[in-house]
């Protein structure tokens, strides 16, 4: 009697969750995708079906390709830059230095703050202004010595959105590093002490034994930063407002919906948002999912 | 760790040090410039000094600024403190019953909601805004408290799941065996284990209410607005001084930065939680 009580129980303290996660997740989704293949341009909702014709025309549209294009920039170098930093950074820690605890807080604290703070801050370091308007990190640079470093930073043509990375970076890059740090410190000591009786450096420990074991990690880094990436919107916002140069798919859904009213094709880029994620994150789901189904 | 390692290379130990101190300047240059300009009086300020220390300890930037954005950091503060707790309670439930009680599906809800964790909000955003049109919550702080603590099962219940199902299910099965039920299992066995886990849901919901930008800039209308999408604005007027909006986002950054101080490990936990699953 107890336990079916229980178990009575137990389905009403989770369905009220799962009915909102059902409804506001995945019927949201679903809901998206037919406004994605409607006609509804203008304030009033709009249903009529018009099959793929706001996916097509994205398809041809100049914007939409600069979207892709930055995104792959921004992505390439976004996580690259963490992937690297986050490692070297995780290396040098390893090493049982005095202090390690004091680096490894300052790495990790920009992630504490949020990307329009992050923006704010940085739009004013990357200050593109040349000449007697001098200031920011180009000020920085010209007063060190190092004026070949001077540059326009996210308003350079074609390649702004590069700029846009190293704040992304300054952000994710510690969390990068705690998650190379922890894969480190689950290597067992033994591995590399026989290493070193084989007469091993430590380049050639660390290069031919303990990088192939962080594979795992690199993976999980990758996907993780890789779906920020995709998503990228505030960050770009604080820093430079809404250009056109900088545009990604996730700004221009927000303008051309929000702003423009074209809510059918605003809801066509949010669901090639979602599947492009869907394509990164489901394989890695599935199997970091593998040894956990059996509970 | 130090012990395994040979003394000879103490020497080169120091040399280890110095791409630290670079990269740690790297990290540290935005703060400075924020502080720097933040601590500077108005008629010090000035873009072209703006690596030179202030001059004496000012607060006039960081009084304007606070002027300027104190309705919206009440705002936020409406809306973190019951999305946070909401947040956690329901997450706390919700990671009871699917670790400790199976029920049929409970293997389709587990990724359905960890993938539910990742979606861009792209993708729900229409239906979002008119959903909360049509139940009169578009606007307004409760439409946004409620989005923050739907969009945040997943995760809470993710998190909690993976901490109850770590603990003994013998204790479970003792207070059974005592004849205790569903919740009293819950209230007193469980609930007094995951106070830990109660502070990494609560800091992780908070830092993600008060830093998000999203929801708020398309659920909210300008009287309650959360300060992110304020400081935003005030970023993109021409009319606010750079040096106030610089002492804006350190004000809007120091929430959560005093968490981050006080309660990193828990922070970081949940970081951990967030991304690396099993």
């Amino acid at each position: 009697m107890r336990l079916k009580k229980d178990t009575a129980l137990s389905v009403a303290l989770v369905s009220p969750s799962i009915v909102a996660v059902l409804i506001f997740i995945y019927g949201f989704i679903a809901w998206s995708v037919r406004v994605s293949l409607s006609d509804w341009k203008g304030l009033l909702p709009n249903y009529t079906f018009v099959g793929l014709k706001n996916y097509l025309e994205l398809l041809e549209d100049p914007r939409f390709h600069i979207d892709i294009r930055n995104t792959v920039i921004f992505t390439v170098l976004f996580v690259g830059g963490c992937l690297l930093l986050g490692l070297g950074l995780a290396i040098l820690l390893d090493q049982g230095l005095r202090g390690e605890s004091f680096f490894r807080s300052l790495f990790l604290f920009p992630m504490a703050i949020s990307f329009i703070v992050t923006g704010v801050v940085w739009r004013w370091l990357m200050n593109p202004a040349g000449g007697s308007r001098i200031s920011g990190l180009n000020l920085l640079f010209d007063n060190l010595g190092l004026d070949f470093l001077i540059n326009r930073w996210h308003t350079t043509p074609t390649w702004g959105i590069a700029a846009i990375a190293i704040p992304a970076i300054w952000q994710m890059s510690g969390y990068t590093m705690a998650l190379y740090l922890g894969g480190l410190r689950a290597i067992p000591d033994h591995l590399r002490e026989a290493a070193r009786v084989d007469g091993a450096s430590e380049v050639q420990i660390y290069w031919y034994h303990i990088l192939p074991l962080l594979r795992p990690i690199t993976l999980s880094a990758m996907i993780i930063l890789g779906h920020i990436s995709l998503k990228v919107f505030d960050l770009i916002v604080a820093l430079a407002g809404k250009q056109v140069a900088l545009d990604v798919p996730a700004i221009y859904m927000w303008t051309t919906t929000f702003d423009g009213y074209f809510f059918s094709r605003g809801a066509s880029i949010g669901i090639l948002l979602l599947l492009s994620v869907a394509v990164l994150v489901i394989p890695y789901l599935r199997y970091s999912l593998k040894g956990e189904t059996e509970l | 760790m130090v012990s395994t390692r040979t003394p000879r290379r103490s020497v080169a130990r120091i040399g280890l040090y110095l791409p630290l101190i670079l990269v740690s300047v790297f990290y540290l240059a935005p703060m400075y410039v924020l502080l720097a300009t933040g601590f500077k009086s108005f008629a010090e300020v000035d873009l072209k000094t703006m690596w030179n220390l202030p001059s004496g300890i000012y607060f006039e930037n960081f009084r304007a600024a606070f002027e300027a954005l104190a309705p919206y950091l009440w705002n936020s503060i409406r809306l973190v403190v019951p999305a946070a707790v909401i947040s956690s309670i329901l997450g706390s439930l919700n990671g009871f019953v699917l670790a400790k009680w199976k029920f049929p599906g409970a293997d389709i809800v587990f990724p359905a909601l960890l993938f539910g964790m990742f979606i861009p909000y792209q993708s729900i955003l229409i239906p979002l805004v008119e959903f909360m049109r049509s139940i009169n919550l578009y606007g307004g702080i409760p439409g946004l408290v409620l989005t923050h603590v739907i969009y945040g099962i997943p995760i809470t219940t993710l998190t909690f799941r993976n901490y109850y199902a770590s603990t003994p299910t013998a204790l479970v099965e003792a207070a059974r065996i005592d004849g205790a039920g569903l919740l009293s299992t819950y209230w007193y066995v469980l609930l007094p284990l995951s106070i830990p886990s109660f502070v990494v849901v609560l800091i992780w919901q908070f830092t993600a209410a008060w830093n998000d930008f999203l929801f708020a800039v398309v659920l909210t209308n300008p009287a309650n607005w959360p300060i992110t999408v304020a400081l935003n604005n005030m970023a993109g007027s021409q009319i606010v001084q750079w040096n106030v909006q610089m002492a804006g986002a350190f004000i809007a950054a120091i929430p959560t930065l005093l968490v981050y101080i006080f309660l990193g490990r828990y922070f970081l936990r949940g970081l951990m939680q967030g991304a690396l699953k099993g």
